[in-house]
This record gives structure tokens, sequence and C-alpha cells, in this order.
């Protein structure tokens, strides 16, 4: 591949990547701060110690989870936005082994994360439900169900796993010692998050890409009709992509509650479930550009919660950064696609369903 | 009594303003999903344009202009750069709220201007009525009659149909001669313009000033009451007001049942979801299909080209 070749494939990132640090650098200018101080204080905040850099990876490992599950739902044309819902109520399950079950940290860890697992499969597996059976759009569904299960950690957290005595928002009594994902050396990050991460995104590569099943739900996701005429049990397939998808959503949700909180609390997801959604569109859905991504993000969040302390600047910025980012990087594709070909739209993300219930086969 | 149901529908204000500029927006068949990153981005602008000019009508003005900004990229995505109208309003929420919490730094618990309280000289004094209605601010008022004059427009109007076939049938409007992409704009602007004075309405008159994160979860809950109204405004006020009702009791039953706080203001969306799997269920269809008179209750009227985009070529 010679150079003008390179610069053709890669001149939609490129540019959107300028134009998101043109805009970056603008509002860090007119909030009155040295846009290269900032950058110098998120790397600093993010990568500088050893410290730092296992926390980084304590974002990196459930923001991957979430990503890497929204990415099998994608697959079959469904704008799982609920995710966030499944990494709340997979926090709950595996609070719920990490509280009641004892014995020898591996089998608890290991039950705890099965749980997570279990637990948000099961909640994305209800927002299909009612998708396939009740007709209500997965948005709509999902977002519903993720209120209700905020609305039940805080319950849970307020009401019968509170604190003895006090009843508290800042958590659940932290769990036994033996239900701790274990960490390594003095730092917080915990091997057992990275490695389920890196498991499921390599899981979720190879599905899409090389098994009957992943093809099978592509095809329900580019073409739901044809999939249908086509003998695929569209209905089942949508359901499946559910499940697993809101499994790993929930897998992240335990290595939130068990690796980084070690107790439940109201906000165990963290947004990371909309960060992910983020993260899968600026991959442009690929399973290969989920860790890297995701690595920047998770830069960006830890690295500028140290803004307020060294410049005073609102923390904010990192969100600002990953939001101008993507957006322009969509922009920039729909802007070369209709360049390119005036007549054949790019297709960005699942194909466009009307919000309103169709038939579903 | 009349204090409740006056507190009830001052608080519900901005919600109705937010509802019905998104129900109008979605008439047209664009969706606007980034409405909880734009309200809070709104109320934010609302609040610092009135702060800095010391004018609530700037204030507002801003805030309209903010969100009708927003909108427009969500169309302008859809129509001119055929991108997905849900990625696209997916990203603006996260963009719009975190810009929120950036810009509005500077305006976390400042005080600033309000909104001027003005009861209406004699119809104040109806007993009861004048109590609930006529002592309020002035974008209260104005929330009760927007609910009527956008009725009026929807169903009443030539303009009114038009906003409906382009939401319903593109291809049918565009042969017939209505400029569906123009419409979508237009009404993507003025709807998103009315979602942003519901912003500005909660900084400067229900939940007065600014701070990070003042009106999350406000949008979500928006878009909820729209496919719970039906996609028809009276309908979208009842849930409005419904769901004003339901929070006013929350509050209430707090000592009763302190542990239910945080449950019952999630209510809205177990409604929603219930409403939404009842009105599509094929018993209640072949119902309002024999009765038409159902169907004002029952019935749900979703602009089927919604979140679609319609191509000339």
């Amino acid at each position: 591949m010679n150079l003008a070749d390179l610069w053709k494939r890669s001149r939609t990132g490129v540019l959107a990547v300028a134009m998101a640090l043109v805009v970056g650098i603008l509002l860090l200018l007119v909030a009155g701060a040295n846009p290269f101080e900032a950058l110098g204080v998120i790397i600093d905040g993010s990568l500088g110690s050893t410290a730092r850099f296992g926390d980084t990876l304590m974002v990196w490992a459930p923001l991957v989870l979430a990503a890497a599950g929204l990415l099998i739902t994608f697959a079959a044309g469904l704008w799982n936005i609920g995710v966030e819902g499944q990494i709340v109520f997979g926090a709950i399950a595996a609070s719920l082994v990490a509280r009641e079950v004892s014995g020898p940290t591996w089998l608890i860890v290991t039950l705890a994360l099965l749980a997570g697992f279990v637990g948000g499969g099961f909640w994305a597996f209800l927002a299909g439900l009612l998708r396939t059976y009740g007709k209500v759009n997965e948005i709509f569904g999902g977002l519903g169900l993720f209120f209700v299960a905020q609305a039940l950690a805080v319950y849970l957290v307020l009401g019968p796993w509170k604190r003895p005595g006090v009843a508290s928002t800042s958590g659940t009594e932290p769990f036994p010692r033996e239900s701790w994902l274990p960490t390594l050396g003095s730092t917080r990050l915990s091997w057992v998050a990275v490695l389920v991460a890196v498991i499921a995104v390599l899981v979720v590569f190879y599905l899409l890409r090389g098994t009957r099943f992943g093809l099978r739900l592509k095809a329900v996701g580019k073409n739901m009709r044809s999939a249908f005429l086509l003998g695929i049990p569209t209905g089942r397939y949508m359901l499946a992509a559910f499940a697993l998808g809101g499994g790993l959503a929930g897998l992240a949700g335990a290595v939130q509650a068990t690796g980084f909180h070690h107790k439940l609390v109201p906000s165990i997801s963290g947004g990371y479930g909309f960060l992910a959604i983020l993260v899968a569109m600026l991959a442009g859905y690929a399973a290969r550009w989920i860790a890297p991504i995701a690595f920047v993000f998770a830069m960006l969040a830890v690295g500028s919660t140290l803004l307020p302390l060294k410049l005073g600047l609102d923390s904010s910025v990192g969100g600002v950064l990953q939001g101008v980012l993507v957006l322009f990087t969509i922009l920039a594709q729909g802007w070369q696609a209709r360049r390119q070909d005036r007549s054949d739209g790019m297709a960005v993300g699942p194909p466009e369903t009307p919000i309103v219930p169709g038939e579903v086969g | 009594m009349e204090a409740t149901l006056a507190s009830i529908l001052a608080a519900s204000t901005p919600l109705i303003f937010i509802v019905i500029g998104e129900t109008i927006t979605e008439k047209a068949g664009v969706i606007n999903l980034s409405l909880d990153g734009t309200v809070l981005l709104s109320a934010m602008v609302g609040f610092a344009g009135a702060y800095e000019s010391g004018s609530v009508i700037v204030g507002f003005s801003a805030a309209a202009l903010v969100s009708a900004l927003a909108a427009l990229l969500v169309a302008y995505s859809s129509i001119a750069l055929r991108l997905n109208q849900v990625a696209v309003g997916f990203v603006l929420f996260q963009l719009t709220g975190e810009l929120s919490a950036f810009l509005g730094d500077p305006y976390v618990r400042v005080p600033g201007p309000t909104v001027a309280y003005r009861p209406i000289p004699l119809l104040e004094d109806i007993p009861f009525v004048g109590k609930v209605f006529f002592q309020h601010d002035l974008i209260v008022y104005g929330s009760i009659v927007l609910i009527f004059v956008t009725y009026w427009f929807m169903f009443r109007t030539r303009r009114g149909l038009k906003l409906q076939a382009v939401g319903e049938r593109p291809e049918a409007a565009h042969s017939r001669g209505v400029p569906v992409n123009r419409l979508r704009y237009l009404y993507a602007a003025g709807g998103g313009a009315l979602v942003g004075m519901g912003g500005a309405a909660y900084s400067l008159g229900a939940k007065i000033g600014w701070s990070e994160g003042h009106t999350t979860g406000l949008g979500w809950i928006a878009l909820a009451i729209v496919i719970f109204g039906g996609w028809h405004p009276y309908r979208a006020a009842f849930g409005v007001y419904l769901f004003g009702a339901l929070q006013f009791s929350a509050i209430k039953l707090q000592d009763v049942f302190p542990d239910l706080t945080q449950v019952l203001g999630t209510l809205p969306f177990p409604i929603m979801i219930f409403t939404l799997v009842l009105v599509y269920s094929d018993r209640v269809r072949s119902l309002t299909d024999r009765y038409p008179a159902l169907r004002g209750i029952l019935g749900s009227d979703p602009p089927s080209a919604i979140g679609t985009r319609f191509d000339v070529d």
C-alpha cells in the first residue's frame, strides 16, 4: 500500500481527530487554561505512576466488557441503550453472591462473576422479550429497565442491605475480603478484571467473525425481513444477542462491585454503559478497535479527575473531549460518504429501523 | 388541596415545554434522543444568559437557540449526511451534558434572576380555580396555553396536517408537493426551541439556579412521556401532570415509606412500558379497531416514519 492509499483510507479518521483537537483546544482556551498543560495533566494523571496506571485499567476493564457486549447487540441491529441497567443488575447479582456466599476467594469470585453475567443477561433478556413479544422498542424498554434497576440498587442500599444502623447513599457495608477480586501488589488493579475483559473481546471478535452464529446474527441486523425469509429464527437470535450482550455488561457490573468499590453503591454503573456506546461507535462497531479506544477513554476519564486540583478546571473536560471526538468522527464519516457517493449512503451502525413497532419475525 | 394542585402545575411546567417540543419534533419524523443532555445544557445556558444580561428573556432566548441548534444537528445528520438519528442523538446527549458541566462551572450555586410572579387580576379571585391556575409566573400560563395551541395547530390547521404527513407518509407528502425535509428542519428546530425553553423554565423558575447535573434524568423522562402520551398534546400533558402528581406523593410519602421514595420517582418508566405493551397488544388493537371511541384513551398513534430518513432522489 502506498502513501496515497494510506491517506485515502485514514483521511476521515485523521480529519475527525484533528477537528476534535481544534475544538477541544478552543474550549480549553475559552475556559482560560493552557491546552498543553491540561493534556499533560491528563496523561500524567492516568499513566504517571503504577497506581494511576492501575486505576486507568480498572476503568478500562468494565468499559471494554460493556462495549464488547454492545457489539453483539449492535450486530443484531439493536440499540441496546439499556446497557447501563444491565451493568447495575449484574452488580446487584454479584453483590448478592459476595454478601451471602462464604468460601475460598477463587470460588466466591467465580460465582460472583457468573452471577453478574447471568444477572446482566437476564435484565437484557427482559428488554429483548419486550421487544420481540411486546413490540416495545429496545431503546425505551431498555431505558425503562435501567431506571428500574437503578431504583432497585438504591432501594437495596438504603433498605435491606443498609449498613447496620445507618442507611447512607455511600453504599452497603464492604463485602468480606474473600470476595474481593485479587489485586496486583499495592495497586487497585485487579488482574482478574483485566483478564476477563481481554477474554471477552477475543470471544466477541471470534464470535462475530468466525462463527455461523455471528454470521446469522449480522444477517438479522442487516435486514431482518430477508433473514427471516431465509429461515433464520430472527426473534430467537435477537433474544440471544440481548442475553449475551447483557451478560457481558453484567460482568462489567460484577467487576465494578467486587473489584473496584467492594460494595454496592447507587452509582455502581459509573456511566460506563453510556460511555461504552460511544466507544463502540468510535470503533466503527469493530471488535479490534475496542481495546485501544476504551484505553484512551479510560485515560481521559481518570486523568481529568486531576484537572480541578491542578488547573482549577472542571473534570468534565474529559467527557467533553470524548463527546467531541465521537461526534466529529461520525459527522466526518457522513461527509465523506456524501462526497464519495451521493446515491449510496454510508451505514453507520445498525440500520435505521423505525422507533415504532413493526413486524418481528 | 388548591395549594397542592397549584404546586404540581408549577413544578410540571418545564416538562410540559420539553414534552410538547419533542412531540412536535417526533411528529415530523425526527427523534431527538439527545434530550437529557440538551435540557441540561439549555437549563445552564438559560441561567447563564439571564445572569449575564440581567434579563430573563435573554436567558430563555439563548436556551431556545442552543437547544434548537442541537435538534437541527440531529436533523442535518439524518437528512444531509444520512447518518442514523439515534446515533447522533445519543452522542449529542453525552456531549451536551458534559458541556453543561464544563461551561456552567462558573455559575454553580450563584443567585441570579428568576421569572417574575404574575397573578392574573380578577381571575385569581375565583374560588379554587383562581388559586390553582391564576397565581403563577408567566411561564406557567405559557405552558398551559402551549398545550391547547399545539393541539389546535396539529389537528385543526392545514400546516398541522402537513406536519403529520411528513412524519407519517413522507413519500405521499412529497408526491403532493410538501417539502418533506425542509419541514423536518423547521419542526426539529421549533420543537428543539421549546425543549430549550423548558430547560430555562427549570433553572429560572421551577428549581432556580444552576448546579452540575441540575436536570439529570428529566430528558429521559420526557422521552418516556412522549410515548406514553401517544404523540398527542393532551395525553402528553396528562402524562406530565400524572408524573408531577406521582412525584408529589412520593415526597409526601417519604416519612411513611422512606425506602420507596427513589422507587416512586422511576414510576414513569414502568408505566410507559406497560402502556406500550398494552396499546400494541393484539387484543387492545382489535378493540380500538372495533370501537373508535376507545382510540383516544387506549390507542397509540406513533408517526410511522419516526427515526428514519427520507431521501429525495
